[in-house]
């Protein structure tokens, strides 16, 4: 189940931010990412000081958090997903700790609801140290594209 | 809630999602929530689930397919509380 969930993200290199999923319910989700010491955004946030920028650490919680529940969701609901079409509709986030290259992050979220193709998830991400980094509400649309 | 009432009510719960340039004058019966009030799909899901809460009803699929206009909304709207009622 799983794999069927990553092999159906229409994300790669370089910004496709989920490694692992370690548990899906069709409540909830964990998921993680590493971020590796390449990638394309560090040379240049900050110069000569490579940090994670807000952004991407928005967009790995919205890969797993609604995008790899959302395509989960969907499979349940016996969808059968061929291309998806998704998109972020609103995101309200906390930044609290600074994520450098080579560090884990954990990813939970939990759905507020899923109704009409709008996904509303609470997120969550954790470092290694089990500090919380980044916490907020997050929602996008997510639908089989065949169904226009 | 007598009809005048929910239209008013509707009128509330859609004034949440306007886009900064549309005004609140905007919004009559025949105006089309997407095309004419720039709502987009996102918002439409919240307007729908805003009016369950508000009149205590359900919207399925097909209803929110049925809903374009401001009058679509409020048709429906009745049928569900006439029905929930009976």
């Amino acid at each position: 189940m799983v794999d069927r969930i990553i092999k159906k993200l229409p994300y790669t290199d370089p910004f496709l931010f989920v490694d692992n999923i370690e548990s899906v319910t069709e409540n909830s989700i964990v998921g993680n990412y590493t971020f590796n010491k390449n990638e394309s955004f560090y040379p240049g946030h900050f110069k000569n000081n490579p940090v994670t920028p807000g952004a991407i650490l928005t967009e790995c919680c919205a890969q797993i958090g609604l995008v790899c529940l959302g395509i989960y969701l969907l499979q349940k609901e016996g969808t059968n997903i061929q291309e998806m079409q998704i998109a972020l509709s609103s995101s309200e986030m906390q930044f609290l700790l600074p994520v450098y290259p080579l560090e884990t992050v954990t990813v939970t979220s939990s759905k507020i609801y899923f109704r009409f193709n709008k996904l509303k998830c609470s997120v969550k991400m954790h470092n290694k140290k089990g500090a919380v980094v980044c916490t907020g509400i997050l929602s996008g649309m997510l639908k089989e594209k065949n169904n226009e | 809630m007598d009809k005048k009432e929910q239209f008013k009510k509707v009128k509330e719960i859609v004034t949440v999602y306007l886009p900064e340039d549309v005004p609140k004058e905007a919004i009559s019966k025949e105006s089309n929530l997407i095309n004419e009030l720039n709502i987009n799909s996102a918002n439409m899901v919240d307007i729908v689930l805003d009016v369950e809460d508000a009149f205590g009803i359900r919207l399925e699929n097909s209803d929110m397919d049925q809903i374009h206009t401001i009058e679509d909304a409020l048709n429906i709207i009745n049928q569900k509380v006439v029905n929930k009622n009976n």
